[in-house]
């Protein structure tokens, strides 16, 4: 792309919730932003496959190593494996490191899912004596998830449940109305199990934005800023509740850092996006200060350096750990800002583990539209905070429920195993099962906090280098009892839901946690490697997600995590990042960095 | 590779995505006055920005970049088996009608190690299965008359209830099954089928119809 700046303020890292937000928080307060992208310009306008129909696609839309989510899925050179790029996992520990190599990065495909962190999540290590408490609160936050979920769009309701936080009157979008199966199990789980049911929060547009309200309250006294604001707003559609949003969404409906960060940030005139550069290295002058950037043009396959004032990682938590481990010099041996040695250590990622149900009641449902947002229109809070306080079960912290089923669109797999139901039928009675038992299955699915632990790091892999010449990483790990006996008590709970609404069990309830859990990574939430402190020599990151050894390099992504709670983390790397950026452009209006 | 292809989205971009974002209530209002189909159909547009790899496919423009392997002879017996397995009512036509066969013939002849094995498993079952109706009935399998054909499979459409010697026949039979239901349900006619009346646009979301609250007792 053209190159519209003599020189810049800040290269930023990386496209996508952290990069986005800190792109478009820096633009539209005047400095001059270079963001370099490790994959390829990505339109979700031009290029999402709204309303395809499985039957179009190769294997009828079915995953592959290529496209593990499935073809319309809106990855592009992205997976568990991406090829040229390997890593290494140490034996036993089975690391799955999911990337995606396009602008924008996973906010493309995300879940949308978009929970606050609550005061308890702040401060775990006070409340239970494990892991580490953040170096700031739930109300040093607050402000910037108001702010993140206005600008984004959100949907969802204030329940006022512990640890669950409201947003501030008006920020919220109102909720869709649940699904049947929703219906039918806010009723179970509610009267009969004591388990709370209640609206999610997604980054869908419920409705359009108020995009002539909105910028003035965001951005006082920001003309700049209410004016490009105003515009993305405006040109956002609300959703039509069809077509997953996992595809991308070419209406902007939903929120992705392609549609909603990166546009108002380039009407600044402030951005300069450059893609297909990955980033190997941070470089440094002879005080220690970051000078810039090595990257690889991965269409000339040159190694180019770019310089700016400031240098902010946002790579996603693996990647940016990377890149400082591999930023090695006489000052930092061991990796830029590594003087603590704690770069790489402390990942996490999410608990996961799900159980499956069929539910006579849902057979021969009169045909209804059950699309809505593609997810979950409701879901289940952790709920058990009384019982985790009287030491009633044998792991620390919380999960929350996801829990989807219906008559969404058949796809690949659609009635496979109808035959168990039906003695094996086929011909005309098989037809008729598939139309009795349509819509009539459910999933379950347990989302939950993993406590930091010295087993699970990352390190640069001695023998491993990728096709761009950059040293590889490898993982280690090993899951705690906290998250073993949670993944169990997950099991537990949804057999109970299942057969609570007089469902019948469809999968195999594990008894040993480490059965039931999802491989470390595959919930693709994986945070941590550069955590944040209030002490230098117990953490990399300040508040700020500024490094304490280097005052112009920032790491705003989920590397910066000092715990992982079971609220998906996007929405809190955005908030962060916010209140990031804007501590960065004061300290540059202040003249102590850059 | 051009300038325009490189170049990251740009200003000039950016207003042209605005523009068509803008027109979205548009594309709802006019979907709404029974224009579904036009908005079900694939964009004759190819993506200038995708690779065209497997990793960066073009998602507006689907192909399979994989040749086909299965003989016409195989091809035929396939067909015969899927129409068995989902024939025509008067609600949707047979399952040969939507190409289960060719789906199968895609899904076995694709690269991966999963379809590796059961190209095997489906290739070896038509073997299998066009001898059996010889050695039944003399004939090959497309060939038997309904009762025939079903006479076999009643052998062998149910692993746990079927014979030893027809275990192996079983698995291939199960697997037609779930690729032939795959291939069926995917497409527009089989969703109808079951009744998925979704992939519209709505101009609102409302709560589900009474009739459905009532199926399960929440009316």
């Amino acid at each position: 792309m053209a190159k519209t700046q003599a020189e810049y303020d800040v290269i930023i890292v990386g496209s996508g919730a952290a990069g986005g937000m800190c792109a478009f928080v820096l633009a539209v307060n005047g400095l001059k932003v270079l963001m370099l992208e490790a994959g390829r310009n990505y339109d979700p306008v031009t290029e999402t496959p709204m309303f395809q129909l499985p039957s179009e696609a190769p294997l009828r839309g079915g995953g592959t190593p290529e496209k593990p989510f499935g073809y319309y899925d809106a990855t592009v050179d992205g997976g568990w494996q991406v090829p040229g790029e390997p890593y290494a996992s140490a034996e036993d520990a089975n690391f799955l490191w999911w990337r995606a190599r396009m602008l924008g990065g996973r906010t493309n495909h995300w879940g949308r899912i978009s929970l606050r962190m609550g005061e308890y999540d702040f401060k775990p290590y006070s409340r239970d004596g494990l892991g580490f408490d953040w170096p700031m609160t739930y109300a040093d936050i607050e402000p910037y998830y108001d702010r993140t979920e206005a600008l984004i769009g959100v949907y969802g309701s204030n329940e006022g449940l512990e640890n669950t936080p409201n947003s501030s009157p008006g920020v919220l979008m109102p909720p869709p109305a649940p699904r049947v199966h929703e219906l039918l199990t806010q009723k179970v789980c509610t009267k009969e199990l004591d388990i709370p049911v209640i609206p999610a929060h997604l980054a869908i547009l419920s409705q359009r934005q108020d995009a002539d309200g909105w910028p003035a309250k965001l951005f006082p006294n920001n003309e700049l800023a209410q004016r490009v604001v105003r515009d993305s707003m405006a040109s956002r559609a609300a959703c039509f509740w069809a077509t997953p949003c996992g595809r991308g969404c070419s209406i902007k409906a939903n929120f992705q850092s392609t549609t909603v960060l990166l546009p108002p940030a380039l009407a600044t005139g402030n951005l300069d996006i450059r893609t297909d550069a990955m980033v190997r290295e941070v470089t440094v002058d002879a005080r220690g200060r970051a000078t810039g950037v090595h990257y690889i043009d991965k269409r000339s396959r040159i190694d180019e350096h770019a310089s700016a004032k400031v240098v902010v990682l946002a790579a996603s938590a693996c990647e940016s750990a990377r890149i400082m481990l591999n930023s090695q010099s006489s000052l930092f041996p061991d990796g830029i800002g590594n003087g603590s040695g704690l770069v790489g250590k402390y990942l996490m990622d999410t608990v996961g583990a799900g159980v499956g149900g069929q539910f006579p009641q849902l057979e021969n449902m009169p045909a209804h539209n059950q699309d809505g947002a593609s997810a979950m229109h409701v879901y289940m809070p952790w709920w058990l905070y009384g019982e985790q306080a009287a030491g009633k079960l044998d792991f620390a912290r919380g999960y929350h429920i996801e829990f989807g089923g219906g008559r969404g669109m058949p796809g690949p797999g659609a009635f496979g195993g109808l035959e168990s139901y039906t003695n094996g039928a086929y011909g005309l009675r098989f037809k008729e099962a598939a139309r009795r038992y349509y819509g009539s299955w459910m999933w379950f699915d347990g989302r939950g906090e993993m406590i930091p632990n010295e087993d699970c790091y990352c390190e640069i892999d001695p023998d491993g280098v990728d096709q761009w010449g950059i040293p590889t990483l490898k993982f280690h790990w090993k899951w705690s009892s906290h998250e073993l006996n949670q993944a169990r008590h997950m099991q537990h709970t949804f057999r109970d839901i299942i057969v609570a609404m007089g469902g019948k069990v469809t999968s195999t309830v594990q008894d040993d946690g480490a059965r039931a859990i999802a491989a470390p990574g595959q919930i693709i939430h994986e945070v941590g490697g550069a955590i944040m402190g209030s002490d230098a020599r117990r953490s990399v990151l300040n508040q700020y997600c500024q490094s304490w050894e280097v005052p112009n390099l920032f790491v705003p992504d989920g590397a910066g995590f000092v715990s992982n709670a079971d609220k998906n983390p996007t929405l809190s790397i955005m908030a962060i990042a916010w209140r990031a950026s804007e501590y960065l452009v004061d300290e540059m209006n202040r003249g102590t960095i850059g | 590779m051009t300038e325009e292809r490189k170049s990251p989205i740009d200003r000039r971009t950016a207003l042209k995505v605005i523009a068509a974002a803008a027109a979205a209530p548009a594309v709802i209002a006019s979907c709404q006055q029974g224009e579904t189909d036009t908005a079900a159909s694939p964009p004759a547009t190819m993506n200038p920005l995708a690779a065209g790899t497997p990793s960066d496919p073009d998602l507006l423009a689907p192909v399979v970049p994989w040749e086909r392997s299965l003989t016409p002879d195989e091809l035929d017996t396939l067909a015969a088996l899927c129409d068995l397995i989902i024939p025509a009512d008067d609600r949707s036509p047979a399952a040969s009608k939507l190409g289960a066969h060719e789906f199968i013939d895609e899904w076995v002849s694709a690269p991966y190690d999963g379809m590796k094995k059961d190209k095997v498993l489906v290739r070896g079952g038509i073997v299998w299965l066009d001898g059996e109706s010889n050695r039944r009935f003399g004939a090959r399998f497309r060939e038997l008359a309904a009762d025939q054909m079903t006479e076999i499979c009643d052998d062998i459409c149910y692993g746990p209830d079927a014979e030893p010697e027809f275990q192996a026949a079983s698995r291939f039979f199960d697997k037609i099954r779930d690729l032939t239901a795959t291939a069926f349900y995917t497409t527009k006619e089989g969703m109808e089928d079951v009744g998925y009346v979704g992939n519209v646009p709505l101009s609102q979301w409302d709560p589900p119809p009474p009739e459905a609250l009532r199926h399960v007792g929440l009316s």
